[in-house]
C-alpha cells in the first residue's frame, strides 16, 4: 500500500537499543472525560524523540507496566509533546493517573502521517469519530500555520455523548474562526446540549466542498472509518483523495514483531495512514 | 597441510572427522549441530563426533515424525527435526534492555550483544535459505536487530546437501534446494557409496580455509564430485511434496473469502506448532519484568504466534477471532503478503509444519486446493 | 381559502428539497390547509403519545427529537434541520407522536395536516408514489443511521 508521505524510520534511541525508551516528564495533565485525560511532556533531559509529523505515533512507556502506542496530538519545537488517552488497557489506564512531575518513556516517532502538503490548494474535509480528534489536531496546527494555502475547510467531529467530547473548549474556540466550517455531533444528547445529534456522516450533506477537488481526512473507530469514506465516495470524492487512520495491535512499532500487519501492510510502518482506494479491499474482508 | 582456497575441492576421510571437530574448536567455535534427544534429531552444542545422529534417519508424514536406524553410518542420514537455526539467532527468550530507577527518572542499559563464535554444523539448502530469509528480516531493513546481527556476524556455516529427500519437503518447489550454491563457509557432501564413507568438501569463504588448514584431507576427484552431484540430483529426483508457487502472491490476495478456508479451519486446532517449527516465522511479544521492588525491570521478548487469539487484542477484542482468519493470516503471509514486504517467498519448502502438525494440515495441499477452483466464495460469511 | 398567504406556502413547499420537483398541482393541494409557524428555542413542537397529525417540513432552524421515560431525563436521538422533514405518525396508525420535538433555536416550519395528506395520496397515486419514492430514502437513512448508533461504535 503506498500513498501516504512516507517519513524518515529515524529510532529515538542514538547510541542504544532501538527499542529503548527515552526519559520524559509530566509537565501538566488536563481531564477531558472521565477516562480521558491529555498529558503534556517535556524531555527529562537532553535526549528527546526526533520532530515528528502530523499523524504519527509514540510508544509511551510506564515504568514497571508496559508500552502502548499513542498518537501524537500535539508538541512544540523545544521538544515539548502532547499525548491524549484514553484508559483502555493496563498501560493506557497507568497512564491516565500519571500525575505532574511523574516521568515515564517515549520512543518514536512512527508510522506514515497525514499527507499535509498534497492536500495544498485543495478542499480539506477532516473528520474525527471518538478519540478520532487527537490525531487529527496537528493536522489543524499546521493547516492554521498556513491558512491561505489550503481551500475550504471542513470539520465534522462527533462523539458519543456531549461528554465524551474532547478539546471542548478549544473546539468551541475554532467555531468561532471564519476561515472553516466545524459541525459537531453527537450518538445522543440530553436537553442541555442544543448541537446536533446523529452519526457523523450525517454531517456531510451540510459539509460544502468540491468533491473534485478535495482531500479527505477520517480517524476514529473503523465502522466509522468506512461509514464515512463510503458517504464521501457517494458524494464523489475519489478514494486515493480519502485517508484513514488504522489502529492494531502494536508492540514494536518497527516491523519486527508482527502483530499490527494488515496483509502486506505493517500498521506501524506503512501506516496508521493509509489510503482509502488501498485499504478498503480489505476492509471490506472479515477479520484480516 | 595444504594452503586451501575458495572453491577447492577435498575429500575428509570419515576417520578425520573428529579431527575437523578438533580445527573448528580450535579456530574458536563452538560447535552446534544435530543430536539425538527425545526420540527426535534436534540441534545443541556438539563436544565430539560421537554426538551426531550416527546411522539414525526421520520418516516424517503430515503430523507423523518417527527416527529409523539406517542400515548404515550416516551422520547427516536424516532430513530435519522440530529445531531450527532460528533458535540460535533469535533465541525465544531474549532480553532486550534493563530499566533502572535512578531518582526520579530511570536509564536503561541495553543487553549487550558479544558472545561466542558458533559453528552451525549440518546446515541443508533449505535452512541455508531460511537464515538468508530471517537476515533480510531481521538485519535487512532500515532498523537493524542488534541482538540478531551481532550472533548472526559470529556463525560459521557449514552446510550439508541432502542424500535423501523427507516425506514431507518440497525445496525443489520452493527453489532452495537441495543443491547448496551459494558461498556459504564449507559445503559437505556425505559420500557412503560407493566407499569408502567419506565427504566431499567444497570450501566456500576464506574463513572456511582457514578452519581446514590442518586437517588431513585429499584432494578431490572427478568421479567423487560426480558421486556428490548425483547424490543431490537424486535427492531432488524424490521430493515428498511439490507446490506450484507461480502467481501465489496474486492467487492468495484475491481469495480471501476461498471456502477452503472453511475447510481447513474446521481441523487446525491453532495450537502454533507451525510457527514454532517454522525456520522463518519472526512474530514476538514484549514482556515487561519488574523486579519486586521496582529497582529494577527487564524488557524480554519472546517468540509469539499470529494463532494466539491475544495476538490481534486491541481494547479488549481480537480482531482476528475466528481460527479460520488466524490460519488464513499465516498461510497468506508466508506465501504471500511475504513476497510485498521482503521480495521473497517466506516458505523455504522444509515441511516442518505438515510434520508438526497434530492434524496434519499440509499447507501444500491447502494451496492446491484453493488452485483448483479459484474465485469461489464461502457460501456462508462472506463478503457483506 | 386561495390568497396571498397560500400562494407564499406553495413556493415554500415547492421550493422545500423533499417537495422539489412534485407535480404542481399536488403542491398547491396540500399547501391549501398548510400553516407555518415558528418557534424559539425550547418550545415544544409536539409531544410524545400526543394526537399526531402533521409532516412538517423545517424551512430553518434545528429540532430535536425526544424520547422520554418516567425514570431519566429525556433523550435526544436525532436532530433535523433545515431542508428536512419531520413526522410520519400521521401516515402510519395509531396517529400517535412516537416521540416528542423540541427546537433549539429559532426555527420556521410548515405544518402539513396529516389528513389532507392521506386523502390526496389515496386519491391520486400517482402522486403517492411521488411521495413514497422520497418519503422512504429518508426513512431508511434514519433507520440506519439509529442502528449505527445502536452499534455504540464509540464504545465505552
Amino acid at each position: 500500500m503506498a500513498a501516504s508521505v512516507r517519513m524518515d524510520p529515524t529510532s529515538s534511541a542514538d547510541a542504544g537499543h532501538p527499542l529503548a525508551p527515552i526519559p520524559y516528564v509530566v509537565r501538566s495533565v488536563a481531564t477531558e472525560t472521565p477516562d480521558i485525560v491529555t498529558l503534556t511532556l517535556n524531555p527529562h533531559a537532553t535526549k528527546r524523540i526526533p520532530p515528528f509529523r502530523p499523524g504519527q505515533f509514540n510508544m509511551v512507556y510506564v515504568y514497571g507496566v508496559g508500552e502502548s502506542a499513542i498518537s501524537i496530538s500535539g508538541g512544540t519545537s523545544d521538544g515539548q509533546l502532547i499525548h491524549t488517552v484514553q484508559s483502555l488497557g493496563k498501560v493506557s489506564n497507568a497512564l491516565t493517573r500519571l500525575t505532574p512531575g511523574d516521568t515515564l518513556g517515549v520512543r518514536g516517532p512512527y508510522g506514515r502521517g497525514w499527507p499535509i502538503a498534497e492536500a495544498k490548494g485543495r478542499d480539506l474535509v477532516i473528520v474525527a469519530g471518538g478519540l478520532g480528534l487527537p490525531p487529527l489536531r496537528p493536522v489543524l496546527y499546521e493547516i492554521f500555520r498556513n491558512r491561505e494555502a489550503y481551500g475550504r475547510i471542513e470539520i465534522i467531529d462527533g462523539a458519543r455523548t456531549p461528554k465524551n467530547l474532547v478539546y471542548y473548549d478549544e473546539v468551541q474556540g475554532w467555531r468561532r474562526r471564519s476561515d472553516l466550517r466545524i459541525q459537531v455531533t453527537v450518538d445522543a444528547a440530553g436537553r442541555d446540549w442544543y448541537g446536533d445529534v446523529g452519526v457523523v456522516t450525517t454531517r456531510i450533506p451540510d459539509a460544502r466542498f468540491e468533491p473534485e477537488r478535495t482531500t479527505a481526512f477520517i480517524c476514529g473507530p473503523e465502522i466509522m472509518l468506512k461509514l464515512t469514506a463510503q458517504a464521501l465516495a457517494a458524494r464523489k470524492v475519489p478514494a486515493d483523495s480519502i485517508f484513514i487512520s488504522m489502529e492494531r495491535n502494536m508492540k514494536c512499532a518497527i516491523g519486527l514483531c508482527g502483530h499490527c500487519q494488515f496483509q502486506s501492510s505493517f500498521v506501524c510502518r506503512d501506516g496508521p495512514v493509509f489510503s482509502y482506494a488501498a485499504a478498503q479491499p480489505l476492509l471490506n474482508v472479515k477479520e484480516v | 597441510m595444504v594452503e586451501l582456497n575458495v572453491g577447492d575441492r577435498v575429500i575428509l576421510a570419515r576417520g578425520e572427522f573428529p579431527a575437523f571437530f578438533v580445527a573448528l574448536r580450535e579456530a574458536g567455535y563452538e560447535v552446534v549441530g544435530p543430536t539425538v534427544r527425545d526420540g527426535a534429531i534436534v540441534y545443541d552444542r556438539l563436544s565430539r563426533v560421537e554426538d551426531l545422529p550416527i546411522g539414525w534417519t526421520d520418516r516424517q508424514a503430515p503430523g507423523k515424525y518417527r527416527l529409523e536406524r539406517r542400515s548404515d553410518e550416516a551422520l547427516f542420514g536424516y532430513n530435519v527435526g522440530p529445531f531450527t537455526w532460528k533458535k540460535f539467532l533469535f533465541p525465544p527468550r531474549e532480553r532486550l534492555w534493563t530499566a533502572r530507577k535512578d531518582g526520579d527518572s530511570f536509564t536503561i542499559e541495553p543487553e549487550p550483544t558479544d558472545g561466542p563464535s558458533v559453528a552451525f554444523l549440518g546446515m541443508r539448502a533449505c535452512e541455508l535459505a531460511g537464515v538468508r530469509v530471517t537476515d533480510r528480516v531481521f538485519q535487512g531493513g532500515p532498523i537493524v536487530d542488534p541482538g540478531y546481527a551481532a550472533r548472526r556476524s559470529r556463525i560459521f556455516r557449514i552446510a550439508v546437501q541432502c542424500g535423501q529427500a523427507g516425506g514431507n519437503c518440497f525445496c525443489v518447489s520452493m527453489g532452495t534446494g537441495p543443491g547448496v550454491d551459494s558461498d556459504v563457509d564449507l559445503v559437505l557432501t556425505e559420500i557412503l557409496e560407493p566407499g569408502p564413507h567419506r565427504f566431499l568438501l567444497r570450501v566456500g569463504s576464506s574463513e572456511g580455509a582457514r578452519v581446514l588448514a590442518h586437517v588431513p584431507l585429499a584432494p578431490a576427484n572427478a568421479s567423487e564430485e560426480r558421486a556428490a552431484a548425483s547424490i543431490v540430483a537424486r535427492t531432488a529426483g524424490s521430493m515428498g511434496r511439490t507446490m506450484e508457487t507461480d502467481g501465489i502472491r496474486d492467487l492468495l490476495r484475491t481469495n480471501l473469502d476461498h471456502p477452503r478456508w472453511d475447510d481447513v479451519a474446521r481441523r487446525c486446532l491453532s495450537c502454533t506448532n507451525c510457527t514454532m517449527v517454522c525456520p522463518t516465522c519472526f512474530c514476538s511479544t514484549h514482556e515487561e519484568v519488574p523486579d519486586l521492588d521496582l529497582a529494577k525491570v527487564e524488557r524480554w521478548r519472546r517468540w509469539d504466534s499470529c494463532f494466539n487469539l491475544a495476538f490481534t487484542e486491541l481494547h479488549g477484542v481480537s480482531v482476528r477471532k475466528s481460527g479460520l482468519s488466524r490460519y488464513r493470516q499465516w498461510m497468506t503471509h508466508k506465501l504471500g503478503t511475504w513476497h510485498d514486504q521482503f521480495g521473497s517467498s517466506g516458505c523455504i519448502g522444509c515441511g516442518r509444519c505438515i510434520t508438526w502438525c497434530p492434524v496434519g494440515i499440509d499447507i501444500t495441499e491447502e494451496v492446491a486446493a484453493i488452485r483448483k477452483s479459484p474465485g469461489a466464495t464461502t457460501a456462508k460469511g462472506g463478503n457483506p | 381559502m386561495k390568497g396571498e398567504g397560500e400562494h407564499k406556502l406553495s413556493r415554500e413547499i415547492a421550493s422545500h428539497p423533499f417537495f422539489h420537483g412534485m407535480t404542481r398541482e399536488f403542491v398547491h393541494t396540500v399547501a391549501a390547509e398548510a400553516v407555518e409557524r415558528s418557534f424559539v428555542a425550547d418550545d415544544m413542537i409536539a409531544v410524545e403519545g400526543t394526537e399526531a397529525d402533521i409532516l412538517y417540513l423545517v424551512l430553518e432552524g434545528k429540532v430535536a427529537l425526544e424520547l422520554g421515560a418516567a425514570d431519566r431525563p429525556p433523550i435526544t436521538v436525532q436532530t433535523v434541520g433545515s431542508g428536512e422533514i419531520v413526522g410520519w405518525s400521521w401516515l402510519v396508525p395509531p396517529h400517535r407522536w412516537r416521540f416528542s420535538i423540541r427546537a433549539l433555536k429559532p426555527t420556521r416550519l410548515v405544518a402539513i395536516d396529516g389528513g389532507i395528506m392521506r386523502r390526496t395520496l389515496h386519491a391520486h397515486p400517482d402522486w403517492g408514489f411521488q411521495f413514497m419514492v422520497r418519503f422512504m430514502p429518508v426513512l431508511a437513512e434514519r433507520l440506519e443511521n439509529t442502528r449505527i448508533q445502536l452499534l455504540d461504535i464509540y464504545g465505552r
